[in-house]
């Protein structure tokens, strides 16, 4: 071993102090936290605008506030959970603080570009909440600003829009950074099919942010010079198609739901070996599958079109196409259960979050099936049942990865341990909560309760109050969640808390600067368990 | 659960129980495992994990399986959705008119309803149009759903097969009123059809003005009749007295000819006390001069 000195990259050993050290610092777990702080932050402000409205549908007819003040609630709620949170998400945080101890590198391949990638994302969700207090109004379009409504509405639609717009360069930068780091800077003797999984989720998720962020960064200009030239790209009125705007949006938005989700798996993938102890179980197939996911995740757009007046020929092949993008999906699922088979199993909060996921990811899958057949789809397209599948998706599967890779990584990213208890009493609350949120949605989209409503007819009732109730058990698990890690300091963390076997537990809690006093060799299998 | 009246709602109802019975399957039997698997191996009880090779043939049946399921989810809903697209030639046409935040439905002949009324067990077409933004004709009884886009025409086709009334509602959302914007759709017997269309007045011409404001979806915040929506009802505001606010300052004013062209072309300069500022545009550029005097004609006509 080397003889040098070396810092935790927590201390503050160069040219600026406290804030300011953070803020110019290029070093990528210092990005990661710096995209964690600002994400928690409008999470946050997210769940509190979805009580908000939990507390509004509590009842039929108006309760605190009117329809439109709704309308801009559920918009900057989309706006906020969607292009700040779950979008950058997992590969932003733990991406940038993990991916490059697990692949035994020093930094991403551009640290500077990952630092001007921050501070883009900072400046688009500027521009994006800035709608909410300039102009006319909080834009009521939704998040997905359908053409005609958001070229005639007055409200301030133009912020929101070219707020996601930067959102999106900050985007297309981390994801360009990340291939190049993937191919570049892996240790030697790490071939592709030596690399862990959550580096391989990135992969994927890198190519879909590259190539698809594109296009619907030229989609909102298109709204922007619409409603600004009144050039006719969407809106009818002036000579446009709105259905144009539709294919586009989905295009990207729906690729981004894999954006979303890819990182999740990933890191699940990393949690389950870790406290099973055991080997993972088709390696291979977990890697490839996430290619496939990618790749086919871009051909089943327009499955949130069925409604629209499509032809024929154009619904059933994104029928069958979406069907097919389920198997790699499944794969995973059975490859994390059969992980678990003859390990040695340590249910600690990270695995007990990763459970979770599986859990809710299932139920989120599944009924996305009826949502990609067609008969079924057209009863229940924009309904709450939508609602409630993207929502365990987004929430129960994304979310529920973030807090299990939170858990997993919070030894290596303070150097600190959390208490055990509280972890899984946090759980528990989110857990029940989250079932109740959503479960009753399912119910009521069915019923034919239709989604971004006000006001709902007296049957939807008990389904609705249910939801609720949910809401705020949900709530209470946040905050026990972030009371517990965020509140006091915990006893000092070893290295290796969980006796994992990947590159970033061979090295201090928390990492020094960078990283690796050595860069390590590879010369077998990422999870190799005796 | 729900009122299957539709001749595709049984379809429908097919696929869906094939996939989620399936679905529950796969849930509970992967749920089921999942847990044996954590109580069964659990450290205290088994220390020391097994590291099992991966098993080739294993994975090539849990992929073959699922996508058997998947063409076999998929074929259901094909199969209940492809007649749901064969028009009969024979139908009766019944076009439907969304607009923010109204249905109405023109039948043959130029009359017009608000009311869908439909005769049991003959086949419709609706015509489904919009004059401002996408809307979306959902029927829940009837399992069906199709948009209502601006500058195109979608189609949809059924036939009513139960004796009843069942809800419109609209499920793109499409501003303010998304949540109010619904209808009733009376399934009735023939013979009740027929005395019902022929009771049915010819749509007359209406005065220019109602058209501008009908073009411009005023109707969709002000009513013509005397009911509340959103603003103030059209009828008998002309002469009326009202509290405004103006730059902050309350005070009464007499619906004019000078009042009405400010509300429309600077709506924010005198609100009307009680509504909030910016929840009108304004119409400059787009109401013209001449257009106003129409509309100021016929709002002295609905005294």
């Amino acid at each position: 071993m080397a003889e040098t000195i070396t810092h935790s990259y927590l201390e503050n050993t160069g040219r600026y102090k406290g804030i300011l050290a953070w803020l110019t610092s290029t070093d990528h777990k210092r990005i990661g936290l710096m995209y964690m702080y600002a994400m928690m932050v409008f999470f946050i402000v997210g769940v509190l605008l979805g009580e908000l409205m939990r507390l509004e549908l509590f009842r039929p007819g108006q309760q605190f506030y009117s329809a439109q003040t709704y309308n801009g609630i559920f918009t900057i709620h989309g706006i906020i959970m969607i292009f700040t949170v779950v979008i950058p998400g997992l590969a932003a945080v733990f991406g940038n603080f993990c991916m490059p101890l697990l692949i035994g590198a020093r930094d991403v391949a551009f640290p500077r570009l990952n630092l001007f990638s921050w501070y883009l994302y900072i400046l688009g969700a500027a521009i994006a909440l800035s709608s909410q207090f300039l102009g006319n109004g909080p834009p009521d379009t939704g998040w997905t600003f359908y053409a005609p409504y958001s070229i005639q509405t007055h409200t301030n639609v133009v912020a929101a829009v070219f707020g996601a717009f930067v959102l999106g360069f900050s985007s297309i930068l981390t994801g360009l950074n990340f291939i190049v780091t993937i191919h570049r800077l892996r240790a030697a003797g790490m071939t592709f099919f030596r690399m862990p999984l959550f580096p391989w989720s990135l992969y994927a998720t890198a190519w879909i942010q590259v190539l698809a962020t594109p296009i619907v960064g030229i989609t909102l200009l298109m709204v922007i010079a619409e409603r600004w030239l009144r050039i006719g790209f969407f809106d009818p009125s002036l000579g446009g198609d709105p259905i144009l705007y539709q294919h586009l949006f989905w295009i990207y938005s729906h690729p981004a739901v894999y954006i979303m989700i890819l990182p999740a798996m990933g890191v699940i993938t990393e949690i389950i070996p870790t406290f099973a102890q055991r080997r993972v179980f088709g390696y291979k197939a977990i890697a490839l599958s996430s290619l496939a996911i990618a790749l086919v995740g871009y051909f089943v757009w327009a499955h949130h079109m069925y409604t629209s007046g499509m032809s024929i020929t154009a619904r059933w092949v994104f029928s069958l196409l979406t069907f097919l993008v389920a198997v790699p999906s499944a794969i995973k699922v059975f490859n994390w259960v059969t992980t678990m088979y003859k390990g040695s199993i340590s249910v600690k909060p990270p695995f007990l979050f990763a459970l979770g996921f599986i859990f809710l990811f299932m139920i989120g899958g599944l009924t996305g099936l009826s949502l990609g057949s067609l008969a079924t789809d057209i009863h229940v397209h924009d309904t709450s049942y939508v609602v409630a599948h993207f929502h365990y998706i987004i929430f129960g599967g994304v979310g529920f990865a973030f807090f299990a890779a939170l858990h997993y990584w919070y030894p290596k990213m303070y150097g600190r341990m959390y208490n055990f208890r509280r972890a899984n009493i946090a759980f528990g609350f989110l857990f029940v909560g989250f079932n109740l949120l959503y479960f009753p949605q399912f119910v009521i989209g069915i019923m034919g309760m239709p989604r971004r409503y006000f006001d709902y007819l007296p049957q939807f009732t008990l389904g609705h109050q249910l939801s609720t109730i949910g809401g705020f058990i949900l709530l209470i698990g946040i905050i026990i969640m972030l009371v517990n890690l965020f509140s006091k300091k915990g006893v000092k963390a070893p290295d290796n808390p969980w006796g994992g076997k990947t590159l970033e537990w061979t090295i201090p809690s928390p990492p020094p600067v960078e990283n690796f006093d050595e860069l390590p060799v590879i010369t077998g299998e990422p999870y190799y368990f005796e | 659960m729900l009122t299957e009246a539709s001749n595709f709602a049984e379809g429908v109802d097919l696929a869906f129980k094939v996939i989620f019975g399936i679905s529950i399957f796969l849930l509970v039997g992967i749920t089921t495992v999942m847990i044996t698997f954590v109580i069964k191996y659990r450290r205290s009880k088994h220390p020391k994990a097994e590291q099992i090779k991966d098993n080739t043939a294993l994975e090539i049946t849990w992929t073959l399986i699922p996508l058997a399921i998947a063409l076999l989810m998929f074929y259901y809903g094909y199969a209940a959705f492809r007649p749901q697209r064969d028009f009969p030639k024979d139908a009766m046409n019944v076009t439907v008119v969304a607009k923010m935040w109204v249905w109405s439905f023109v039948y043959p002949g130029n009359k017009e309803s608000n009311m869908l009324v439909l005769p049991i067990n003959k086949p419709v077409v609706l015509n489904l149009t919009s004059l401002d933004v996408i809307h979306s004709f959902y029927v829940p009884a009837f399992r069906q759903k199709e948009d209502c886009v601006p500058g195109k025409t979608n189609q949809m086709w059924f036939i009513p097969t139960m004796i009843g009334e069942y809800w419109v509602l609209c499920a793109e959302y499409c501003g303010m009123n998304h949540s109010y914007m619904e209808a009733k759709v009376k399934v009735v017997s023939q013979a009740e059809y027929e005395a019902w269309i022929n009771a049915l007045p010819k749509k007359t011409a209406e005065p220019e003005g109602l058209t501008i404001i009908k073009k411009n979806a005023c109707t969709g915040c002000h009513s013509i009749d005397g009911s509340n929506l959103v603003s103030t009802s059209f009828k008998g505001i002309y002469g009326k007295e009202s509290i405004v606010v103006t730059d902050g300052k309350e005070h009464t004013i007499t619906v004019d000819d000078a009042y009405i062209k400010t509300s429309i072309y600077e709506p924010d300069k005198d609100m009307v006390k009680g509504l909030p500022k910016g929840v009108m545009k304004s119409y400059k550029g787009i109401i013209s001069d001449d257009e106003v005097s129409r509309i100021i004609d016929y709002f002295k006509s609905i005294k």
